[in-house]
């Protein structure tokens, strides 16, 4: 078996690849229930991580022409990120987000869930870890911010 | 019989994500050990069309005209860890210039930037995992992380593969340059062969007449590979 080629960070210069327009998963036009998700990135000193590359992907609804089913947003002064995108089923109410950024030589693998309904993931997790992986619903949509390091740090996944 | 799944990484072939020597790491590395995926959504990926996403393979030319810089071919292969070729993928690159700045508006440093020169690009692998680029040697350049820091010269590569999982970034380096010596992003991979494989080779096959260097570079990325059940036969 060969090893798989070693990661290396981001960079802060990444940006050619961050057209704004890929953070809108229905700009082809695909028809369903709209979610708007946004958010907020610190690092452990409570700092906003503004040069970071959030991707999204979701296996519901269906990849197709008019829905990619992934996207990616920088983050922008502020930490901010913001999707829009469509609901995935009810069966599986979360997104697969991989993170990437200047200072992480390898992307931060996470879920954001929109429902908490027993997954296994989010079961075997003690009630503070949980509530780190859940979106909550504002009068905007979605809001689910991720802490990088320290108190309240976002529960981080071993693909 | 069980559902295919990632095999483990092997020991030392990737940076940890905490780096002393690597400042920006020290605030952005979790604390808290990761929790194990059992992946569902995370064993399909997207897939990405050159008609929605154009394919730039000559980065050394601006609307026809030539930017500065040894001109250079990097070609290879992206396969799995089985080998098996990781077809119709998308790869997208971006670099410095020459003169080892970015066109990039937070690189703002006192070195020339080139008219003909954007330093980014994005190929697809062909049905056996093949690729190529045609492009110009970046330069290094200094950065803040200590004293006298400077980046090797590098191209940064971002991969998709089959699924989720298989997503990676990385940077490919070129033989002989004596900064890597002193990259801590270069040096965070621990085993010396898995950074020796981020080291293109100069091939003489590849280069091209009276046009470019031949640099070839292969990456393997995760595949989802069939595993015996625990405890069958």
């Amino acid at each position: 078996m060969r090893p798989v080629t070693a990661s290396q960070t981001i960079g802060p210069f990444w940006h050619p690849l961050g057209d704004p327009a890929l953070a809108d998963l229905t700009r082809f036009g695909a028809t369903g229930t709209r979610l708007a998700l946004t958010g907020r990135i610190i690092d452990g000193g409570g700092v906003s991580v503004d040069d970071a590359c959030v991707e999204i992907w979701q296996a519901t609804p269906l990849a197709s022409p008019v829905f990619p089913g992934w996207g990616r947003c920088a983050t922008r002064t502020g930490g901010e990120f913001g999707f829009r995108t469509l609901a995935p089923d009810a069966s599986a109410p979360y997104l697969a987000v991989a993170i990437f950024s200047r200072g992480l030589v390898k992307p931060l693998w996470t879920r954001v869930y929109f429902a908490d309904t027993g997954d296994p993931l989010l079961a075997a997790l003690p009630a503070a870890r949980r509530a780190t992986l859940l979106a909550r619903a504002e009068p905007a949509g979605w809001r689910w911010d991720v802490r990088l390091q320290g108190d309240g740090e976002t529960v981080f996944l071993e693909m | 019989m069980t559902e295919p799944a990632y095999l483990p990484l092997s020991s030392g072939s990737q940076p940890p994500y905490a780096v002393p020597s690597y400042t920006s790491s020290l605030l952005r590395a979790p604390h808290q050990p990761l929790v194990a995926l059992a992946p569902t959504i995370e064993r399909s990926g997207p897939v990405f069309s050159p008609s929605q996403f154009l394919i730039t393979a000559d980065l050394s030319h601006e609307a026809g005209r030539s930017a500065f810089g040894q001109r250079i071919l990097v070609a290879g292969r992206v396969t799995d860890e089985a080998d098996r070729p990781v077809p119709n993928t998308m790869i997208e690159l971006w670099q410095a210039n020459a003169a080892g700045r970015y066109h990039h508006v937070a690189d703002a440093r006192d070195a020339p930037l080139d008219p003909n020169f954007r330093g980014n690009g994005r190929v697809f692998t062909d049905p056996e995992g093949y690729y190529h680029f045609l492009s110009i040697k970046p330069g290094a350049y200094p950065w803040g992380n200590h004293h006298n820091a400077w980046r090797p010269a590098h191209i940064h590569f971002s991969l998709f593969g089959a699924s989720w999982g298989a997503r990676l970034i990385t940077q490919m380096y070129f033989p002989d340059d004596p900064l890597l010596a002193f990259d801590p992003i270069y040096q965070a991979i621990p085993d010396p062969a898995a950074r020796a494989r981020l080291v293109a080779a100069f091939d003489l096959d590849l280069t091209q007449p009276n046009l470019a260097l031949g640099y070839r570079f292969d990456i393997v990325l995760r595949g989802l590979h069939a595993t015996p059940m625990e405890g069958a036969r």
